[in-house]
């Protein structure tokens, strides 16, 4: 319904509030925070307005470049392993009928609004010695003795894993939901077998949506901030941690917002790309 | 394995293992004793009891419910008129405005966070009730405007044309034909922020973690400091509420249009 501009300065009245609500309270932080990650560093605690690089700086010492390098591969990992499997399961999830399929979709709306906090006590819990998932197959005569899987790496990686999947779905969701159901049928009857035709026809088809999946699950486990704290050991925490500990613990915010500024950087470069992705796709 | 009998298999795991902590925290919730023990002996629900009758944890849950109901009606405030104007006029900087609604759900939420925490300490607000409900209310900007603009793009264009031509003003008709049309979006729109506030963690901390504890926050404070089973209590009736909320949108609404799904007509 799109057409023409607002009639005189009245018809703006409305965006007023948006903009100035979106301006004070986004615009503006991001401006305070990117000015602070060039500010002087205090000791103390507090910081005076200058203009240098220090803080950025920091970021070439072994120690930062090791978290970093940490935090890229653990999300990018979780982000593989939530794509490997939420599209297979988001395919079947959009071949089933209406009403299972809300069903599905409102648990895993309830799944995904549960705060890092509740995942993170319940699978230290899951994979703990005492309580844990390990005295099951105890029961089951798979193993000896219960085992303390939690905390380490692969505590962390599941953790990453529960946290991105059902966001993994939702936003593969309205693609294969919208994957024209002649072309499956068609490879079928012309005699793919359905894993055949799964690999050759669904999976191309879908390739960009799959890039950009890839890219947006990449960025939200970027931003995990309580899992590598709950379930792995301090050698696990990532980007995410420190900028919260320096910021809050350490009370060094010109070197937090500095980590900031980089890691949205990052971010909005990756969400660039799935933009472009999505742009090139769109084209005939 | 056939394919028939695979795909019942493989979502089944899905399910299952999406299942497990739920299940866990339940059993959690019920168990008599404070020990976690496998098998969990006794059941008792006097964990319930204590949230109810602990002053901390009742302001917690005091203090989340507020910030998000009041925050759900901040991001309102912003996302109904804005998504009303990019929808009604052809504007250069839309896509400006747009792409800023969307913005802090795309980014990881600790850089916003800390962009919240850097204006609010400069405005000497930092650590205010009212700061943590502003924050949430523009964090979450994005579901309202995104559920809205799909109910405002549903409205027929001869709808519109006809009222039009009738010589209907735009307040009138905002009233009498857009706001009647796209009510389900605007309360499905509040009701994800909604649930999305009460489970935050990283802003709600960031702007005010030290003096208005959220329960996130009173859930992961009281894991650092020594394990009571009424965190799992609170898991539980959180995980109760978002599936009432989300199974009564799904009741009530179109569930998987709203989550961007083509329904067989749209084609």
């Amino acid at each position: 319904m799109r057409r023409g501009r607002p009639a005189g300065p009245a018809g703006y009245i409305p965006a007023i509030w948006p903009a100035l609500m979106l301006c004070v309270f986004f615009v503006i932080p991001f401006a305070i925070m990117a000015a602070i990650s060039f500010f002087h560093r205090v000791e103390g605690g507090f910081y005076e307005p200058g203009f240098e690089f220090a803080n950025y700086a920091r970021f070439f010492t072994t120690f930062f470049a090791r978290i970093l390098g940490f935090s890229l591969f653990v999300s990018g990992l979780a982000a593989v392993v939530c794509v490997i499997l939420g599209f297979p399961f988001t395919f079947m999830l959009t071949r089933l009928g209406r009403r299972r399929q809300v069903l599905w979709l409102v648990f895993l709306l309830s799944v995904l609004s549960l705060s890092e906090v509740i995942i993170g006590f319940s699978w230290s819990m899951l994979l703990s010695r005492t309580a844990g998932l390990s005295n099951l197959f105890v029961v089951a005569g798979l193993m000896d003795q219960p085992a303390s899987w939690s905390p380490g790496f692969a505590a962390l990686m599941m953790g990453l894993c529960y946290l991105a999947f059902p966001y993994t779905v939702l936003i593969l969701y309205p693609p294969l939901s919208r994957l024209d159901p002649q072309l499956p049928e068609a490879a079928r009857m012309l005699g793919a077998s359905p894993l055949r035709t799964f690999f050759t026809v669904v999976v191309p088809a879908q390739r960009g949506a799959i890039v950009a999946t890839l890219i947006m699950v990449f960025v939200f486990t970027l931003g995990a901030y309580l899992l590598p704290q709950l379930l792995g050991r301090p050698q696990h925490w990532t980007l995410s941690v420190m900028i919260t500990d320096q910021a809050i613990l350490q009370s060094n915010l010109p070197f937090s917002a500095a980590m900031a500024m980089f890691l949205m950087l990052v971010s909005l470069a990756l969400v660039g790309l799935t933009y472009a992705i999505g742009g090139e796709r769109r084209e005939p | 394995m056939s394919a028939r009998l695979f795909r019942p298999f493989f979502m089944g795991l899905v399910g299952l293992v999406m299942a497990m902590p739920l299940l866990v925290l339940a059993g959690v919730s019920l168990n008599a004793r404070k020990r976690l023990l496998f098998p969990p002996d006794g059941l008792s629900l006097r964990w319930y009891g204590e949230l109810f009758s602990d002053a901390g944890w009742l302001n917690a849950v005091k203090n989340s419910l507020a910030i998000a109901s009041l925050s759900g009606l901040a991001a309102l405030s912003v996302a109904l008129p804005l998504a009303w104007f990019l929808w009604r006029y052809r504007v250069r900087y839309a896509r400006v405005l747009f792409g800023l609604g969307v913005a802090p759900f795309i980014l990881p939420p600790v850089i916003t966070a800390l962009g919240f925490l850097s204006f609010w300490a400069t405005v000497g607000m930092y650590g205010q009730f009212t700061a943590v409900v502003i924050s949430h209310g523009i964090f979450f900007v994005t579901l309202p405007l995104v559920t809205i603009s799909l109910g405002l793009e549903s409205i027929e264009a001869e709808v519109v044309e006809a009222a039009e031509t009738m010589g209907a003003r735009e307040m009138a008709m905002f009233r009498t034909i857009v706001l009647p049309l796209v009510r389900p979006y605007i309360f499905s729109g509040y009701a994800f922020a909604f649930v999305l506030s009460l489970n935050e963690y990283i802003i709600a901390y960031m702007v005010a973690g030290f003096t208005v504890e959220t329960l996130p926050i009173k859930i992961f404070n009281s894991l650092r400091y020594g394990y009571t089973p009424v965190m799992a209590v609170v898991a539980v009736l959180f995980v109760m509420l978002a599936m009432a909320v989300f199974g009564l949108l799904a009741r009530f609404g179109d569930l998987p249009r709203l989550l961007g799904a083509w329904t067989p007509e749209d084609r």
